[in-house]
């Protein structure tokens, strides 16, 4: 299996991603530059936090019109797992590819801590390896990560399942505590919280791994494990 | 020669008749000294550069014969000051490069880009080096926090920290935060940046080679920040307000892509020279490499990118804007080093070349318009050995008993005050503002004694944080510069690594004041004694002088930044009691030392008498003592005792571990003494009933006093002193005193 890690100008989280997947999980991952016109070698696209064109205009606007952002619906369409977290949500909301956006923190301050989320749908590509409900600890780093979107959109979320992990205490007053979603599909994932910053004891939680793990699992299971590693 | 470029600008003529270079901080006799270097009376451009080029925050001209009292090599010493920042080995081909730097004028005046150009400058010095930046640290005074003024200045110090560190994706692990009236009106800023190097990667800021071409690389240059170093060598006024387009303004995001940019230009080895453009931007920067290099240097300033219309050469030399770097390459590598930065959507232009005959010249629409001995401008900025006087505050307090107030027996009332004291108070709201997890390598993030960052494929780790207690310093200038460095090097230790070396940031009044300039040297010699004797040199740092206004001057803070190395992530300690049942050490000897306590402030109000005292050989001893003890696995958590005492660092390790604590101490001292006296190089450590034993037989084999005073366990921190009770709190209770302070002044 073979993962991407997005380098847009200003992307700060590129390198935990590309470690967290060499410790995690063990496979092949490259840097992919943000003018890539072609991500078909790749089975799994990480969206790195940081900030992207210095986050001006508004945070994921700019990087949305990035030649490799093609590349990224494109994957998506064909049911690649793409995985979007922190600066690299707020840039699938802008593209169009997960609903709603994301505000400023109600606190209007940065905020960076450890903070509990609840698995609260184990069945996509990115969980499989939690339990339902299970509480993991997950740091957050993050000024605009207040989840928004309308009363009919979150009744599509909770319809369809699509709300995938949670806060138990919401530090940035999300809609509904939710940190993070998943497409309709299941296949594209965001979230604000850091799970690459959560792969060992030493850094304070090891929970952020098992999404890796997930990711690793789901791709076996739909192409057999005797694939090329 | 141009005398004259803008009609606006006077001639050198009118410069010399109306004294105009007084204007920028020239005195009269230094300017003849320029007439006599140049042979001729300077223009407008030159006078400027000369003056920037001339003042405390670039030429040290009144710290220069005290710093040269430091220690600054050692066996592990790679590059001492003189450069961007110093360097030091750590084994495996690895160093560390570290550098402090204060930014307290501008952040005085416009606290949000004071600060997050502070954060800007810092980390150009540690990536012109050659190093990748790991982590920030900052150290910040500011006045008590009571009015609407200091609010708003902590408020947007720390955003500004926070706006710069936190885009540009590396993580602010450590500082600290003290409030005191003295710093009212004159806050402290200092950031500290900490980089990793291979050592065959280590950069100069040189211009080799005669003909080789120099380049400018970042944003265009504007009209921000001109005479910034001027700015920054005087006493804040009323009239600094209308000064705030001194202060630049600064773009993380550009400096990252700077900063890859120029990474991979250095890693690619064709760099011949890079510095950065800090104070004194352009003038700063290619004098400096040229005079290292024994060279001269030719700016082509119509070549220069220019963000305004119609700039002068006297702006383009005296602007100070942000994340601009100048290097020298080879004319065969120019297109290679084009390539790089035009694939990172980076300003790279070819502004001058090396020249073999020692002078700075300024070319701007085909006429010379500066031309000056580059030596003059670098090195022969006269240096004065200011008088020096002892003040009377000081003999004045050494007759002040600080015992001379009633005994305080609310111990649980006094213990709570000062735990809600913003100096001691928790400074989560700060540090959660500050992204100081990203790179992944956080193993101990801020909160404790120092924190801790992994170092990528090695066992190894850093131990980092910054220290000084102005009020100590105040009292006793040399004891108080001892203490800083102690104290630096004691919180090393309690996270399990070895101290290696310091950088410093001298931050004082006016050095035109004899007492001033007495407190200076005393507190030079303090520190230095200490990092002699403890073995840390200094290997860089930054003098920031004039911190004062109309209403004095702050206390002397000499702030240490110190980094240590730790050998194995397995050595890894923190402050908070971890199990049930672990016993309780106190090492070292409590006296009745009261002086520039915490406790002498949040309760009596007052900051007089003399401050602890301290015996180098006895922290030295303490320091092995504790280190050898962690490194041989006989140590659950370790807490240097500081701020607060006794009571406050039961306080933390009870907080920070979530659990509470019983202590019995037989004391000769009054209870209030027992509990808040600041006495230094003691140390409490925690372990398992298993291995009490050996650690205590071990540490008094090392000469280290040490005390069993108690063990961990239950919900409640419970004191008795000789037998009766003293102080009896619920650990959640102080957790939220000591977490909701800072807050609720916030709020």
């Amino acid at each position: 299996m073979k993962f991407a890690v997005l380098v847009f100008p200003g992307s700060n989280c590129d390198i935990d991603c590309y470690k967290a997947v060499e410790e995690a999980v063990g496979e092949p991952v490259d840097y992919v530059w943000h003018t890539a016109t072609d991500l078909s070698a790749y089975d799994c696209i990480l969206v790195p936090g940081g900030f992207s064109y210095g986050d001006y205009l508004r945070c994921g606007a700019i990087s949305r019109f990035a030649p490799v952002m093609n590349e990224v619906a494109k994957a998506a369409e064909e049911g690649k797992y793409i995985l979007g977290i922190c600066n690299g949500f707020q840039i699938l909301t802008e593209a169009g590819l997960l609903p709603g956006a994301l505000l400023r923190n109600t606190s209007m301050k940065f905020r960076c801590h450890d903070t509990v989320l609840k698995v609260v749908n184990n069945q996509t590509p990115f969980t499989n390896d939690f339990d339902l409900n299970e509480e993991i600890v997950i740091p957050i780093a993050h000024g605009e990560g207040n989840y928004y979107c309308d009363q009919e959109t979150l009744k599509q979320l909770q319809e369809n399942n699509q709300i995938v992990f949670m806060y138990k205490d919401n530090p940035n007053g999300s809609l509904a505590d939710i940190a993070g979603i998943s497409n309709e599909q299941g296949n594209v994932i965001g979230m604000m919280p850091h799970p690459e910053r959560a792969v060992s004891d030493l850094l304070g939680s090891a929970d952020g791994k098992r999404m890796f793990t997930s990711i690793l699992k789901a791709w076996r299971d739909t192409h057999g494990t005797a694939s090329v590693r | 020669m141009a005398q004259q470029v803008s009609a606006k600008e006077p001639t050198a003529q009118q410069i010399a008749e109306q004294k105009i270079y007084q204007q920028f901080g020239v005195s009269d006799s230094e300017y003849e000294l320029i007439c006599s270097f140049m042979g001729r009376q300077p223009n407008y451009t030159e006078i400027g550069v000369f003056s920037v080029m001339w003042s405390e925050h670039c030429a040290y001209k009144n710290s220069k014969p005290l710093l040269h009292r430091f220690p600054t090599s050692g066996p592990r010493v790679l590059m001492g000051p003189g450069e961007g920042a110093g360097i030091v080995d750590i084994g495996d081909n690895q160093a560390v490069v570290f550098k402090i730097e204060s930014h307290n004028h501008p952040s005085a005046v416009e606290p949000y880009q004071g600060a997050a150009t502070g954060v800007g400058g810092i980390i150009r010095d540690i990536f012109s080096m050659g190093a990748r930046p790991v982590a920030l640290l900052n150290s910040l005074r500011f006045g008590k926090l009571e009015s609407d003024r200091v609010k708003y200045l902590f408020e947007h110090v720390v955003s500004g920290i926070a706006g710069y560190g936190n885009c540009i994706g590396i993580p602010t692990v450590a500082g600290e935060v003290m409030f005191d009236n003295s710093y009212d009106g004159n806050p402290l800023v200092n950031a500290m940046c900490v980089g990793l190097i291979d050592h065959d990667k280590i950069q100069r800021g040189v211009a080799k080679g005669v003909g080789n071409p120099v380049f400018y690389v970042g944003p265009p240059t504007g009209r921000d920040g001109i005479h910034g170093a001027t700015f920054a060598s005087v006493e804040l006024s009323e009239e600094s307000e209308a000064k705030k387009t001194a202060v630049q303004v600064g773009d993380p995001f550009m400096e990252k892509l700077v900063m890859e940019s120029c990474l991979e230009l250095i890693d690619s080895g064709i760099v011949l020279g890079i510095q950065d453009m800090g104070a004194a931007g352009l003038t700063c920067s290619s004098a400096e490499m040229a005079s290292k290099a024994g060279n001269g240097l030719e700016l082509y300033l119509d070549q220069v990118p220019q963000r305004e219309e119609g700039m002068t050469p006297y702006e383009m030399m005296l602007s100070e804007s942000q994340e601009r770097m100048l290097f020298v390459v080879e004319p065969k590598d120019e297109a290679q080093a084009m390539e790089i930065f035009e694939r990172w959507g980076v300003i790279c232009a070819k502004v001058g070349k090396v020249t073999d005959d020692g002078r700075l010249k300024l070319l701007h629409h085909g006429e010379l318009v500066g031309d000056m001995p580059v030596q003059a401008l670098v090195d022969e900025c006269p240096v004065y050995e200011k008088p020096s006087s002892v003040p009377a505050y000081y003999v004045e307090n050494e007759n002040v008993d600080t015992q001379r107030y009633e005994e305080v027996t609310d111990l649980g009332g006094a213990l709570k005050k000062v735990l809600a004291s913003p100096t001691v108070a928790s400074k989560a709201w700060v540090y959660n503002q500050y992204d100081h997890m990203v790179r992944t390598s956080t193993a101990v993030r801020p909160g404790s004694d120092a924190a801790v960052i992994t170092i990528h494929g090695t066992r190894k780790g850093l131990a980092m944080t910054t220290d000084c207690n102005g009020r100590y310093v105040y009292l006793d200038p040399e004891v108080g510069g001892k203490i800083a460095v102690s104290e630096a090097a004691r919180n090393i230790v309690c996270t399990g690594a070895e101290p290696l070396a310091i950088t410093d940031n001298l931050n004082f009044g006016s050095p035109e004041k004899p007492d001033i300039f007495w407190q200076m040297e005393q507190a030079v010699d303090g520190m230095a004694e200490a990092c002699r004797v403890l073995d840390t040199p200094v290997i860089g740092g930054n003098v920031s002088l004039y911190n004062e206004n109309a209403s004095g001057a702050i206390y002397p803070t000499p702030v240490v930044g110190m980094v240590g190395l730790l050998h194995d992530t397995d050595h890894i300690t923190t402050q908070g009691f971890k199990q049930e049942g672990d016993v309780i050490f106190l090492l070292g000897t409590t006296r009745a030392e009261l002086g520039g306590s915490e406790f002498q402030y949040a309760v009596h109000g007052v900051t007089e008498g003399r401050p602890p005292q301290l015996d180098l050989d006895t922290e030295k001893k303490l320091l092995a003592g504790v280190l050898g003890a962690i490194q041989g696995g006989l140590v659950n958590s370790a807490h240097d005792l500081s701020e607060g005492g006794l009571a406050v660092a039961l306080a933390e390790s009870c907080i920070s571990g979530l659990i509470g604590a019983h202590v019995t101490l037989s004391s000769e001292l009054r209870n209030d003494l027992a509990l808040f006296s600041e006495s230094q190089s003691r140390i409490l450590l925690s372990t398992s009933k298993k291995q009490a034993d050996k650690l205590q037989a071990y540490l008094s084999e090392q000469g280290v006093p040490v005390t069993l005073i108690g063990s961990v366990g239950g919900e409640s921190l419970v004191v008795e002193i000789n037998d009766a009770p003293a102080l009896n709190e619920t650990v959640e209770g102080l957790r939220q005193v000591w977490e909701d302070a800072i807050p609720c002044l916030m709020k």
